[in-house]
């Protein structure tokens, strides 16, 4: 009785809202011969889910401004429980989701898996892995300790190396001529807000293009 | 071999990968709910006994307000939480010392010496000179520094402070 319960509840929503097809086409599509190097994209959408919830974590502790940033650290280190376990996985996780996405590209770059129909998938892949670099670099300056501080007086002096416009740019980045509060919360707001919504949208059209366009296949020896 | 085993290999994966994937939630998940809930575990109340004064200080019959300071860290920063007791000597030794801390919603409660009640500015409760309420939403007298939590030593009058 309760399983036909189940069963009617069920049809009503999949009538609604078609479970049963979406299921098919994200978990149950046909895929080439399986091949460890294929799970690397799934890979860089769990280190990103990941990294989304143990971030979301964070900013319940971490405080953006420079009179707090370092203590709300150390307070998450030591005073929280399982604190260090917290942004020990966000920390290791981030260094790691660059590497996958890294290796990612490199796979389908070595297997040719870029070419017709794939190009726009290739292209947004590189600009995914590009945002994954920018939440690298805002990330790092969070912990406002010497190393981030000076890690990003380097970086963003690298960006004004731009000729024309690099004065501009390195004033941007900063929100001025030296790095100071302002630095500090516009690359949180990057680290939270603007590069993680750009690369949650990247990724629904990658997997749209994946869903649609299918796995391709490992070239063979005559490929 | 087909059909010496019980579980078909599909179900042996979807099995593994539940199993896996559960063992990883769960040791990730349950330290978060600890992580989220963490200062609700801290053990609080921290107490002291806390000089009000000399008994010279405080005229009898009319209550005297003492304000002290306790400061306290929350997180990673020291907060100062700002604290106040009306005494009242009655006679020469005969002290009581009540909290300002109405029993409504915590607003701080006023003397007035007119008409000669506490009234606490927020929702207008009024109280006797003992603490007891005379009209208004609270519950309960004022709280009362009593017994155990009151003492006067050389003349010092002390209550014993539990923050909280």
């Amino acid at each position: 009785m309760w399983k036909k319960l189940w069963k009617n509840i069920f049809a009503w929503f999949d009538e609604r809202l078609g479970l049963n097809d979406l299921y098919k086409a994200t978990l149950d599509r046909p895929e080439p011969k399986g091949n460890w190097w294929n799970t690397l994209g799934s890979a860089s959408l769990f280190l990103f889910v990941l990294q989304g919830l143990t971030g979301i974590f964070l900013t319940v502790y971490y405080t953006p401004s420079p009179d707090h940033a370092y203590d709300s650290i150390q307070y998450i280190m030591t005073g929280v429980e399982f604190g260090w376990l917290i942004r020990g996985i966000h920390h290791w996780g981030a260094s790691l989701m660059v590497m996958v996405v890294f290796i990612h590209m490199l796979r389908v770059f070595v297997t040719a898996s870029y070419k017709y129909p794939r190009e726009l998938t290739w292209l947004i892949g590189v600009g995914l892995l590009l945002v994954t670099l920018g939440m690298g670099f805002t990330g790092y300056l969070l912990p406002w300790n010497q190393k981030a501080f000076w890690a990003t007086t380097v970086g963003t002096a690298i960006a004004g190396s731009v000729p024309w416009v690099g004065e501009f740019i390195l004033k941007a980045l900063r929100g001025g001529t030296d790095l100071n509060a302002l630095t500090l919360s516009r690359f949180f707001s990057a680290h939270i807000w603007i590069l993680p919504v750009m690369l949650a949208g990247l990724i629904g059209v990658h997997l749209f293009l994946i869903i649609k366009h299918g796995e391709s296949a490992f070239p063979e020896k005559e490929d | 071999m087909a059909g010496s085993h019980h579980i078909s290999r599909r179900d042996f994966i979807k099995l593994a990968t539940l199993t896996v994937g559960g063992a990883i939630g769960a040791a990730i998940g349950v330290p978060s709910i600890f992580y989220l809930v963490d200062p609700a575990l801290e053990a609080g109340g921290k107490d002291a006994w806390i000089p009000l004064g000399p008994l010279e200080n405080f005229e009898i019959g009319k209550p005297t307000l003492v304000t002290f300071v306790r400061t306290k860290v929350n997180g990673w920063e020291k907060t100062s939480n700002s604290y106040g007791v009306f005494v009242l000597r009655k006679s020469e030794e005969d002290v009581t010392v009540i909290s300002n801390r109405c029993t409504h919603l915590s607003c701080r409660v006023n003397w007035n010496e007119e008409k000669q009640t506490y009234i606490c500015p927020c929702h207008d409760a009024t109280f006797s000179l003992d603490g007891e309420v005379l009209g208004g939403p609270p519950p309960r007298p004022l709280d009362r520094y009593e017994g155990e939590a009151l003492k006067i030593e050389e003349g010092v009058v002390s209550i014993f402070f539990t923050e909280g």
